[in-house]
């Protein structure tokens, strides 16, 4: 804005009329300020507290006990941490690279139908827009070992399906498969990214005689990393996360936590969540967020970092 | 930290109008594909699509069947039994739990919409000295787990005295949301910025600008924001278990999970009851998609948000 302040020289600073520019500032901040007060409050005030509360012993009930870095040498030592742990980095593993090969493939399939792109679309993303709580009682039917639709289908082409809600082994596998039916958001975003891709480079590229696959990998590949690198980082991330559905089918109801295999689809959040919430150990639960605060910051920071090298090496070969 | 986040939320935006565009069918490019490549293509998609929708048409045929034959093969909901929605909301307080999600629901979005675009405009219109630092903090609140602050943000409402109430499911929205803000000042940062100067010069106050000028211009935007916050409220399960206790309060998602422990597995075995909830539960979801569905894609196409 132009600023045509003219600075009288008025002795009383306070009495002043504020300038053009400071009266805008007050005004930004009068914006900023529910934004300020929401992270104070909500993020940088509980991030002090869960990193406090991590050095301590708590239970709601009795004050806060110093317990200097108790916590953090426990759950090194901790067997249903370290279960937790392993199955959510496990269905990290599965899940970030078949949603995204899958969801790239339905991607490039949209691409080519024309007008049926709406209909199908809207197909794949319906999932996304039911209740997590609604899918994972709908999987715990469907992956049901003797009635559910997923075995009854493997029967039909002749295969006897797992146990996939009992045996420990395929509890994991059923929850990827479950997943995989929520992809919608990923597809749409690949869906973008491609129609983004300018239709000269495709010309050029077959110019220079490049067959299908060539075009595929040096034009589209290079041109939706992009969208690649973001749905890798926000799948991995929320991957990390997963709480709903899994709690749905298998905790929260003592009954069906001896039934099923519980142990074999205890996640991270689930663990964390049952600490804090069930046995009331808050400072437990505190330190466990904040190993996975750094085990996300460490697996995003790989992740930048292998991309960086992955765009340079394109940059390179072109 | 920082930088990670800006890139990962920024590289697939290149502008809102451009995304929009990309989501245009190419026809011309259609049209020189071979015939018999444009059926296989469609013929994949087409058995992909039917895999997608058998879960649904399970679940709304077994949810119309009797107890006995909930697992029956087949996919008709024969014998026909409609009955089992009139018994869900027999046995337990359903309407309760959708008028809580609704209202719920609506809080937390307006919440979060209005005081997002208040933000967002006080960082697309104003220049001052660390904006972009702390735009860039901001986005940077976006990495943060939800696991990290859960349990203090427990002990505030809990000193406010507000757990068992549904004031904690959407109150913190009233701050604003990063992706929001992101999402927001993007729309903002696409209106010339004459308009507002002239109605500056005009005599018009800065909130004047925000809601008479601003608000009503990223309205689709807004729009956006609204939809995809009240999805993520309705759909929410998390904040229900750690808040609420008295089943009246219950939001849909909670109460589902109720009926799923009292007449699931470990329960009754009343199947019929758990999928008629099931699909009440998923109904309005489908009904909003249905009415919004240009801004969820272009939501997350655009914003690159994910569900």
């Amino acid at each position: 804005m132009t600023t045509t302040t003219v600075r009288t020289p008025t002795p009383g600073r306070r009495r002043r009329r504020p300038s053009l520019a400071r009266r805008e500032a007050r005004w930004a901040l009068l914006f900023l300020a529910p934004w300020i007060v929401g992270f104070l409050v909500f993020q940088a005030g509980p991030m002090i507290a869960s990193a406090w509360l991590s050095l301590t012993e708590y239970d709601v009930i009795n004050p806060p006990e110093y317990t200097g870095l108790d916590n953090y040498r426990q759950l090194m030592s901790d067997p249903q941490v370290a279960r937790s742990l392993g199955n959510t980095v496990y269905y990290t593993a599965l899940h970030v690279p078949l949603v995204m090969l899958l969801s790239l493939g339905l991607a490039l399939l949209l691409k080519r139908v024309g007008r049926l792109q709406g209909f199908f679309r809207t197909v794949f993303y319906l999932p996304v827009m039911t209740p997590a709580v609604a899918v994972g009682i709908l999987f715990l039917l469907l992956l049901n070992t003797q009635d559910g639709l997923i075995n009854r289908g493997l029967a039909l082409i002749g295969v006897d399906g797992p146990s996939w809600t009992t045996d420990p082994n395929w509890v994991m596998p059923g929850i990827v498969l479950m997943s995989l039916w929520s992809l919608g958001s990923t597809v749409i975003i690949y869906l973008a990214a491609l129609q983004n891709v300018p239709r000269d480079l495709y010309e050029a590229a077959s110019i220079d005689g490049a067959g299908g696959w060539a075009r595929f990998r040096h034009v589209t590949l290079p041109m939706i990393s992009g969208a690649l690198f973001f749905t890798l980082i926000v799948n991995t991330i929320a991957s990390l996360q997963m709480f709903t559905e899994v709690y749905t089918m298998y905790f929260g109801n003592r009954e069906t936590q001896n039934t099923f295999n519980s142990d074999a689809a205890t996640f991270y959040v689930i663990h964390l969540f049952q600490e804090a919430f069930q046995f009331l150990h808050m400072g437990y639960a505190s330190a466990m967020a904040w190993l996975l605060f750094l085990i996300i910051l460490v697996i995003t920071l790989v992740q930048v970092k292998l991309s960086n090298r992955f765009v340079y090496y394109e940059g390179e070969e072109q | 930290m920082t930088s990670a986040v800006e890139r990962s939320a920024v590289a697939p935006v290149s502008g809102v109008e451009p995304a929009r565009a990309a989501l245009r069918r190419p026809a011309a490019e259609e049209a020189r594909r071979p015939r018999w490549q444009r059926v296989l293509f469609v013929a994949a998609l087409a058995g992909a699509a039917v895999t997608f929708l058998l879960p649904f048409v399970w679940l709304i045929s077994a949810s119309l069947r009797p107890r006995a034959y909930v697992f029956a093969p087949g996919f008709l909901p024969l014998p026909f039994a409609p009955e089992n929605y009139t018994a869900v909301w027999g046995v337990v307080p359903l309407v309760t739990w959708l008028f809580n999600s609704l209202v719920v629901g609506v809080a937390a979005a307006a919440a979060v919409t209005i005081s997002s675009a208040w933000v967002a405009f006080g960082f697309a219109y104003f220049r001052f000295p660390g904006r972009n630092l702390l735009f860039g903090l901001v986005l940077a609140t976006m990495m943060l787990p939800f696991a990290v602050t859960m349990i203090p943000t427990y002990l505030i409402w809990s000193e406010l005295r507000l757990t068992d109430t549904q004031v904690p499911l959407w109150a913190g929205n009233l701050f604003g949301s990063a992706f929001y803000i992101f999402l927001l000042r993007q729309f903002l940062l696409s209106l010339p910025r004459e308009y507002f100067e002239a109605a500056r010069v005009d005599g018009a106050s800065y909130p004047q600008l925000f809601w008479r000028l601003a608000f009503p211009l990223i309205r689709p935007a807004l729009l956006v924001a609204f939809v995809f916050e009240f999805k993520a409220s309705w759909t929410d399960l998390l904040k229900p278990l750690i808040y609420l206790r008295d089943e009246h309060l219950y939001t849909l998602p909670r109460g589902l999970k109720v009926v799923l422990d009292r007449f699931g597995y470990g329960g009754e075995q009343q199947w019929e009851v758990v999928l008629a909830g099931s699909v009440v539960a998923t109904v309005p979801m489908i009904i909003l998609f249905f009415l919004a569905q240009r801004h969820f894609i272009e939501g997350i196409a655009t914003g690159g948000r994910k569900g």
